[in-house]
């Protein structure tokens, strides 16, 4: 079970990169936004998933949680920011 | 191998392909607002199902009731944030792609 728990971390950690990529040349600010926001995703479950590897889930299941937050309070405040500030 | 080992590999490999389809879609679609239709919605899924697995390979205790937990707060946090950015770029006159304007 531990083989399969890396080969799936592996395989998101594929993921995170492959949306990097919309990141990194997102035409416009939004893309960037949306792409960091399924980044912010995909790390969570990268994180618990960690957590099983290493036997020590109630450490990162805490860290995964207030990564949710996070990820959720910085995708609307740059929402909010962005909207005042008038461009997208 | 237990059986209730291979349902939950069952499952996270059902959650591996969401976050598949969600990162092709983030890739291929043209235009802001169907990218978020791709992310916002198969992200979501996606971490139901693999935490759904990683729930029934760990037992009920109380790990699991926080990954129930994480479910929940994402189920309410990420349709959210797709709604305020989208709302934000509708309110600021970016225009929605459709087949024969380009």
């Amino acid at each position: 079970m531990k083989s399969f728990f890396l080969g799936v971390d592996i395989f998101l950690c594929l993921m995170v990169f492959l949306c990097l990529y919309r990141v990194v040349f997102g035409p416009t600010l939004g893309d960037r936004i949306v792409a960091t926001g399924a980044i912010g995703t995909k790390t969570l479950t990268i994180l618990v998933i960690i957590g099983f590897l290493y036997g020590r889930v109630e450490m990162f299941l805490d860290i995964s949680l207030a990564y949710a937050l996070l990820n959720f309070i910085g995708t609307l405040a740059a929402a909010k920011y962005f909207e005042a500030k008038g461009e997208f | 191998m237990v059986i209730r080992d291979i349902i939950a590999m069952l499952l996270i490999l059902i959650g591996c392909f969401f976050f598949l389809t969600s990162a092709i879609g983030l890739l291929r679609f043209p235009d802001m607002f169907t990218r978020m239709h791709a992310t916002g919605k198969c992200d979501t899924l996606a971490v139901l199902l693999v935490m759904t697995g990683l729930i029934i390979h760990h037992g009920i205790n109380l790990d699991s009731f926080k990954l129930l937990l994480i479910v929940v707060f994402i189920y309410i946090a990420n349709p959210t944030a797709t709604h305020v950015l989208s709302r934000a770029a509708y309110r600021l006159g970016v225009q929605p792609w459709t087949k024969d304007k380009k």
